[in-house]
């Protein structure tokens, strides 16, 4: 077993070795332009970006043509929330979308609650699910767009988009779902599930940075986005810009190989992720954050009452690569609003440790995990006044604590 | 963001992590910060009470590694002070000593108010009135 141990895989994957030596060739030897109709280096580019849009279609159950390659999710969000608003103002303003959703989603909606639209914010329960009836009471004669991610980021929770796929279409409204979690570990068949947008990320599924796609619908109904960058009208005229011919091949075999693995790799990591969970969970004062029933199989994110987060990770960090949702791990020194839209106080969202398991990891790494996990717990514990007063029984509410 | 050599060595090996008798009249008890700001400290003194040096203290930090590298510290720096060479301790003596990042200097505050909390705790069992202080330098930062 080699340290450290890559457990922050919602983060980013490494990108599969049958990727990259897939990519290599367009780097060198095949480094055409896919848009250079007159000579073979810009056939065998295009040849090989037309066949990985199969890959990707197949992976969702799409057709090729309604695949527009981009830099990644936060690109496809925002060309989704964005285009959609631009293309479909004249129908209406409206757009809902959920608490839970990735900042490019929530900023890309601000950015357009600037521009005019209104934006419904829906909230999500304990388990971070939400309400499919108060979804559809949200529905207004103005709505063009619903965006719901496919599965969250930080705690796995998947979201029922089939069901609200068929509300959507119900009412005439365009459902857009940020699926970059989700893509490549789970099923999704736009078809199937009513769906008009769907954004993807190669680097979440062993391919690499820097390259992702928007689905969008050609048939019942054909669903069009505004451009949000002007230049030679690639990609079906909605994104300009020089393919990235190998980061497209690589997404492309990423997209086949997670096709390919999926019912034996999610069941692999599933039974990983609960080991690792429920042998957490032993510990005294431990819990899942989240719901446990749709969830995503590589995921779980655990809250260890009593420590902190950053300095919980500090004790194995060197050798076990996790994330948190304590503040100190952020920027903005604020922990993490998904934890907090589940109604967790702010001290078990600082509190928060997210394990997301991949492809690479071993059963080994797991059992590592287990026992350094525990033996941080019971460390940074002895060395918490909160734990101390915990055990003795003192409700921690009564206390009068000094906020600085 | 990686740590600095000093937080690393704190938070390995935290010196004087525990507990004294909140009890005894010649120890002070000072608790800061609050759970949902993730982080709390609370820092003990023993004084001795003819020579009101600190003999002893003691801490336990709920907080990210530079807190309780900080509050490690902090009890590292006033043993062996008197109450009133203690109560001079800068939170930016700390941030020096532990090179802490921006981000980070709310830590130092912490462990100096919690030191001086600690210090008018012990007072006031015994009598005394609390020194008020000015607010610490670098309050304002990254709090």
């Amino acid at each position: 077993m080699n340290l450290p141990i890559y457990l922050d895989n919602s983060a980013t994957t490494p990108v599969d070795p049958r990727v990259l030596d897939a990519m290599l060739p367009y780097f060198k030897e095949k480094f055409g332009n896919a848009a250079s109709r007159s000579h073979p280096f810009g056939w065998i580019a295009e040849e090989a970006v037309d066949y990985a849009r199969e890959q990707v279609a197949r992976l969702i159950n799409a057709d090729a043509k309604e695949i527009i390659f981009t830099s990644g999710a936060t690109e496809s969000n925002n060309l989704a929330l964005k285009g959609v608003f631009e293309m479909y103002r004249s129908k209406g303003n409206h757009i809902i979308t959920v608490v839970t959703e990735h900042k490019c989603v929530l900023e890309a909606a601000r950015h357009l609650e600037r521009l005019g639209a209104e934006v419904s914010y829906l909230p999500v329960n304990h388990l971070g699910e939400i309400d499919l009836d108060q979804l559809e009471d949200a529905i207004k004669p103005t709505t063009i767009l619903i965006s719901v991610m496919y599965a969250n980021n930080e705690i796995g929770v998947i979201h029922p988009i089939a069901e609200i796929g068929a509300l959507a279409e119900r009412h005439g409204v365009l459902l857009h779902t940020d699926a970059t979690q989700a893509a490549g570990k789970v099923p999704i068949d736009v078809k199937k599930e009513h769906i008009h947008l769907l954004s993807m990320s190669a680097h979440k599924m062993y391919g690499p940075k820097g390259i992702g796609c928007l689905y969008v619908r050609r048939r019942g109904p054909r669903v069009k986005v505004t451009a949000q960058m002007d230049g030679g009208g690639h990609e079906r005229g909605m994104r300009s810009g020089t393919l990235n011919v190998p980061g497209i091949v690589g997404f492309g075999k990423a997209c086949e190989l997670c096709q390919q693995e999926m019912p034996h790799e999610s069941e692999r990591l599933r039974r990983l992720r609960n080991k690792l969970e429920s042998a957490l969970l032993q510990i005294e004062e431990v819990t899942v954050n989240g719901s446990t029933e749709n969830r995503l199989p590589h995921i779980t994110n655990l809250s260890f009452k009593w420590v902190e987060g950053e300095g919980l990770m500090m004790a194995f960090n060197k050798d076990i690569a996790v994330s948190s949702g304590s503040a100190c791990t952020s920027a903005s020194l604020e922990p993490s609003y998904v934890l907090k839209s589940l109604g967790l106080g702010d001290e078990l969202a600082h509190s928060s440790i997210r394990f997301s398991l991949g492809r690479f990891n071993t059963e080994e790494e797991i059992d590592y995990t287990i026992e350094r996990v525990t033996d941080a717990v019971h460390r940074l514990r002895e060395m918490s006044p909160l734990w101390e007063m915990y055990k003795e029984g003192i409700d921690l509410k009564t206390v009068e604590f000094r906020p600085h | 963001m990686a740590y600095s050599k000093k937080v690393l060595d704190h938070y390995e090996n935290p010196r004087n992590v525990g507990t004294l008798d909140k009890n005894k009249p010649n120890v002070g008890t000072g608790l800061v910060g609050a759970p949902e700001c993730g982080d709390v400290m609370r820092l003990q003194i023993e004084v001795d009470p003819e020579t009101q040096r600190i003999i002893d203290a003691k801490f336990k930090t709920f907080g990210c590694g530079s807190a309780i590298a900080s509050s490690s510290l902090a009890t590292e720096m006033i043993i062996g002070k008197t109450i009133d060479e203690a109560m001079k301790l800068n939170n930016m003596d700390i941030v020096e000593e532990l090179a802490l990042p921006p981000v980070k200097i709310h830590c130092s505050v912490l462990a100096e108010d919690a030191v001086k909390a600690a210090i008018n705790d012990y007072r006031i069992k015994n009598g005394l009135p609390p020194i008020i202080t000015e607010e610490p330098i670098g309050q304002k930062v990254g709090t």
